[in-house]
C-alpha cells in the first residue's frame, strides 16, 4: 500500500465549528482530525491523504495581529510535518481569505511544502497571494462547497504525488502568472502552423504568451536651471571599471554598480571596458565613452551648461535582464540620486 | 525546377583510414579532415577533431556554431554558395545530407555569446545536438588577430569541414529522397485557389560581431528584405555567423533544417498555400528596423499572403523588429504567428519580453531562457570550463563541485526560436 501522507487543513472559527462572528477573536488553537468541511475534504482525499489535524483561528484575530497569528498557526501546523496544507475554501469571506493565503504563503516559503486554499475571484486574498500559493476558483458562498472541495482535493492529491499538472485552466486555479517550461507534445514549429491555420479560419486558439501591458513612463517636464543642476550618468550597457571587480554578468544581470568618477575627465580604454554580451563590444572597449559619455559630460560642466557631475556613475547591463529586476534596480538608484539632489540623468543603453 | 534533398542516415561514426560511408558508418581520416579544415587560413594555429556520441559523458564548451555534412551532387553551384562554393544560385538539381551527424566548432572563446553541448545528463533534453553523432573541431588561433577575424576564421573553416565530410556522401544511394518543387507564385495556381496563401517571413540577425548572418556569403546587415525559395536555404544558402545567446542562436545547422519551411512544405497544397519565403534582416538602429520591416511587409503583401508564420532570433533588441512586422502585418488584414522564447526571469515572474504590441495575439513560445538548471559534472570535457562563467546564462559562481549551474541560455539551441524543439513556457 501507498504511503499515507499528511495533510493539515486551516480553517476560520465558523467553519472550525467554534462559534460564529462572536468567537471571531478565537486565537490559533489545533483540533485532531478533519473538522466541518474537512470531512467532506478527508472523504475526496480517500486513503492516499490523511488530513492529520485542523488549525482554526478566529477571522478577527487574524486580522488584526497577521505576523503574530501566521506565526503561531505556522508552529502548529509545522508540528505535524505535513506534505501538504490545504485552506478554506474562504469563497468571497475578505478576512477569511487573507489568512488562508498568509497562511499558506507563509507554508510555501518557510516550510517548502506546496499549499492548496480556495477562493472566489472578487476575495482580495487572491490577488495578495496568487503569487505563491495554488488558489483554486470557488464560488462566491458555501452553496459551491462541493465543487470547490472537488476541485481542491484533486489538485490535493496532484501535488503531493508530484504529478505533472496540467494548465491553470485546467486544474481550476488562478495563474500565479509565473512563466514554467515545459515540453510540449509538438515542435514550436508545428504549433505554430497549426496556430495559424486556426487564426486563418477564425477558429478559437489559445496564445501560449499573451502580451504584456508595459509601463509607459510619461516624461516628466524639462529641467530648469540647467546651470545649477547636478547631472549623472547611469548606463545599462555595461561599462566598469577594467576587470569588472563587481562581476557584473554579461547577461541577465543580477546586480549594478556604482562608480566613482570624480577624479576622471573622460574614461580610457586602460581604465574601462563593457561587461556586456549583447552587443559588439570592440568600439565600446576602444573608446568607453561611445557608451558612457563621460567626455562630453566634463565639457558640459567645464562650459557651465550644468552645475557640476554627479561624482559616481551607475551601471548594469540590460542584456536577457529581467523587467523585474530592472525595476528594482532603477528604485534603488533613484533612491540615491534623489538623496543626492541629481535633478537630471543621462541614461544612455545600447 | 526542383531539388532531390537524399537522406544518407549515418548511425555511428569512427575515425578510420580514409573518410568514407560504409553502410551506416562515416569513417573519418582524422588527418585529412584537420587538413582540410584548416585549409590555407593562415589565421588558424591548430585544429584538434573529436568525436562526442549521444548519452556520452562529454560536455562541448564553448560552441560556437554546428553545421550539418551535405553535398551538391547534380544541380548548379555547391553547399555554402558565397562563402565556401561559388554565388551561382543553389536550390536545385540534388543534394545529399548525412542524417544524423554533424559538425560542432569550439576552441577559444571569442565573445560571451556562445554556449555549451552536453552529450548526456539533464541538459542533453535540451540540446537537440546532444542526439546527434558530433564531429568536434577545437580551433585555435593565432595571437593578434581582431575578434572579426577570429569569428571568420571559425564559421569558415566550420564550413568546409561539413563540405569535406558530405563529399562522402556523394556516390551514396540515400534512404529516402524528398523532392520539393518551388512553386511559381506569378503563374497558374497549382492546386485548389481557394486555400490561403501563406508566407514565411524568415529574420535573421544582422547586429555586428558575432551577431551577423550570411546570404550566399553576403552580410545580411544590409539587406533589404528579399524573397528566397525554400531549397536554396537547404543548400546553406543561410550562414550563421553569429552566437547570440546560445540558446536561442539560429546555427548553420538550424538553418539548414529550418522545421517552418520543413512542416509549411508538409502541408502545402494541403491546408494552403506556400506562397514562399521572405528573408529580413535584424539591425540596431530604428531607422533600420522601419526600413526593413516596412520592406519584408511589402512583399508579404505583393505575394498576396493571408497569413504569415514570423520567426526570431535573439532576443530583447530583434523583439521590437518582430513587433514591428507583425503590427505592419495585422495593419494590412494579414494574420500572423510569431515564434519567441521568453526571458521571463530565474523565477518565470518578470515580462517576457523587451517590445510588445496588441496585434501579436498569436505567440508561439518556446519556452523561458533565463529558468536554471543544474549541469552535472562530466567525464570529459571538449574545450574549457571555466568560459562559463563569463557566458551568457552563466555567472560568477556558476562553477561548483556538483557541476555548473546556468540558465537555459548557455545551451546550444534550448530555446530555438525557428521552433526547433517541443521546449515550451506557460503561465501557472
Amino acid at each position: 500500500m501507498a504511503e499515507r501522507r499528511k495533510a493539515v487543513h486551516y480553517l476560520n472559527q465558523f467553519f472550525g465549528q467554534i462559534g460564529g462572528e462572536h468567537k471571531a477573536g478565537t486565537e490559533p488553537l489545533v483540533k485532531s482530525g478533519p473538522v466541518g468541511p474537512g470531512v467532506l475534504f478527508q472523504e475526496l482525499l480517500g486513503a492516499e491523504v490523511e488530513i492529520a489535524a485542523t488549525v482554526v483561528c478566529g477571522d478577527n484575530y487574524f486580522g488584526e495581529h497577521i505576523d503574530e497569528a501566521t506565526e503561531r498557526v505556522l508552529s502548529l501546523i509545522k508540528g505535524f510535518n505535513p506534505a501538504i496544507v490545504v485552506a478554506g475554501p474562504a469563497f468571497n469571506a475578505g478576512r477569511y481569505g487573507i489568512a488562508c493565503g498568509s497562511v499558506c504563503a507563509a507554508v510555501v516559503d518557510r516550510l517548502g511544502i506546496p499549499a492548496v486554499a480556495g477562493m472566489h475571484p472578487e476575495n482580495p486574498g487572491v490577488d495578495a497571494y496568487r503569487k505563491t500559493v495554488y488558489i483554486v476558483e470557488t464560488k462566491g458562498t458555501t452553496a459551491g462547497m462541493r465543487e470547490a472541495a472537488l476541485k481542491m482535493s484533486r489538485l490535493v492529491l496532484k501535488l503531493v504525488k508530484r504529478e505533472p499538472l496540467g494548465s491553470p485552466e485546467a486544474e481550476g486555479y488562478f495563474s500565479r502568472g509565473i512563466r514554467r517550461n515545459f515540453f510540449a507534445g509538438e515542435t514550436g514549429a508545428v504549433r505554430a502552423v497549426s496556430m495559424l491555420l486556426k487564426k486563418l479560419k477564425g477558429e478559437s486558439f489559445s496564445t501560449e504568451y499573451p502580451m504584456p501591458v508595459f509601463d509607459r513612463v510619461r516624461p516628466p517636464p524639462p529641467v530648469e536651471k540647467t546651470g545649477e543642476a547636478v547631472l549623472a550618468l547611469v548606463t545599462s550597457g555595461g561599462i566598469v571599471p577594467k576587470g569588472n571587480p563587481d562581476r557584473l554578468e554579461s547577461s541577465s544581470a543580477t546586480k549594478y554598480g556604482k562608480y566613482d568618477i570624480s577624479e576622471r575627465s573622460r574614461l580610457t580604454p586602460e581604465t574601462h571596458e563593457t561587461a556586456h554580451g549583447g552587443y559588439d563590444p570592440t568600439y565600446a572597449n576602444a573608446d568607453p565613452n561611445r557608451v558612457l559619455p563621460l567626455d562630453v559630460a566634463r565639457d558640459l560642466e567645464r562650459e557651465g551648461r550644468i552645475g557640476r557631475l554627479y561624482p559616481y556613475y551607475f551601471a548594469t547591463v540590460g542584456n536577457g535582464t529581467s523587467v523585474a529586476r530592472a525595476v528594482q534596480f532603477a528604485r534603488e538608484i533613484a533612491g540615491d540620486l534623489i538623496r543626492d539632489g541629481v535633478r537630471a540623468v543621462l541614461l544612455t543603453s545600447t | 525546377m526542383f531539388l532531390e534533398l537524399g537522406h544518407i542516415p549515418i548511425e555511428e561514426i569512427a575515425w578510420g583510414r580514409k573518410t568514407l560511408i560504409e553502410g551506416k558508418v562515416l569513417q573519418i581520416s582524422r588527418e585529412e579532415l584537420i587538413e582540410e579544415t584548416k585549409g590555407d587560413d593562415y589565421r588558424i594555429a591548430s585544429v584538434r577533431a573529436d568525436l562526442a556520441w549521444p548519452d556520452e559523458s562529454v560536455r562541448i564548451i564553448p560552441v560556437k556554431d554546428v553545421v550539418e555534412p551535405r553535398v551538391k551532387v547534380e544541380g548548379k553551384g555547391g553547399e555554402f554558395p558565397g562563402l565556401i562554393s561559388g554565388v551561382e544560385t543553389v536550390g536545385t538539381g540534388r543534394t545529399h545530407a548525412l542524417r544524423g551527424c554533424s559538425v560542432v566548432t569550439a576552441g577559444q572563446i571569442v565573445g560571451f555569446q556562445e554556449g555549451l553541448i552536453d552529450m548526456s545528463g539533464p541538459g542533453a533534453r535540451y540540446s537537440s545536438f546532444s542526439r546527434l553523432l558530433n564531429v568536434v573541431l577545437s580551433i585555435d588561433v593565432i595571437v593578434g588577430i581582431s575578434p572579426h577575424q577570429h569569428e571568420e576564421a571559425l564559421r569558415l573553416a566550420g564550413l568546409r569541414a561539413a563540405v569535406y565530410l558530405g563529399e562522402a556522401g556523394r556516390g551514396i544511394r540515400p534512404d529516402r529522397i524528398d523532392r520539393f518543387e518551388p512553386r511559381r507564385l506569378f503563374q497558374r495556381p497549382g492546386c485548389a485557389s481557394d486555400l490561403p496563401g501563406v508566407v514565411y517571413l524568415y529574420m535573421l540577425l544582422s547586429q555586428g560581431l558575432l551577431h551577423d548572418t550570411y546570404l550566399y556569403g553576403r552580410d545580411v546587415k544590409t539587406l533589404l528584405p528579399t524573397l528566397i525559395q525554400p531549397t536554396e536555404v537547404m543548400d546553406g544558402a543561410v550562414v550563421s555567423g553569429n552566437c547570440v545567446s546560445a540558446c536561442d542562436k539560429n546555427t548553420t545547422y538550424h538553418h539548414q533544417n529550418n522545421p517552418i519551411i520543413s512542416e509549411l512544405l508538409r502541408r502545402d497544397g494541403i491546408d494552403f498555400r506556400f506562397l514562399g519565403v521572405v528573408v529580413s534582416n535584424s539591425n540596431v538602429t530604428l531607422r533600420d528596423k522601419t526600413r526593413s520591416a516596412d520592406y519584408a511587409v511589402k512583399l508579404v503583401e505583393l505575394l498576396g499572403a493571408e497569413g504569415v508564420i514570423l520567426s526570431k532570433e535573439g532576443f530583447g533588441n530583434p523583439d521590437a523588429d518582430a513587433m514591428m512586422i507583425c503590427s505592419g502585418l495585422e495593419e494590412k488584414g494579414i494574420r500572423t504567428v510569431m515564434i519567441t522564447d521568453e526571458f521571463a526571469g530565474v523565477d518565470g515572474a518578470s515580462q517576457s519580453l523587451a517590445d510588445a504590441t496588441p496585434h501579436a495575439d498569436a505567440v508561439v513560445s518556446v519556452g523561458n531562457a533565463n529558468e536554471r538548471i543544474l549541469l552535472p559534472n562530466m567525464d570529459k570535457v571538449i574545450g574549457d570550463i571555466p568560459v562559463i562563467e563569463k557566458m551568457a546564462g552563466g555567472k560568477s559562481g556558476s562553477l561548483s563541485r556538483e557541476g555548473i549551474r546556468v540558465e537555459l541560455q548557455a545551451i546550444v539551441g534550448a530555446t530555438n526560436e525557428l521552433g526547433f524543439g517541443t521546449l515550451s513556457a506557460r503561465g501557472e
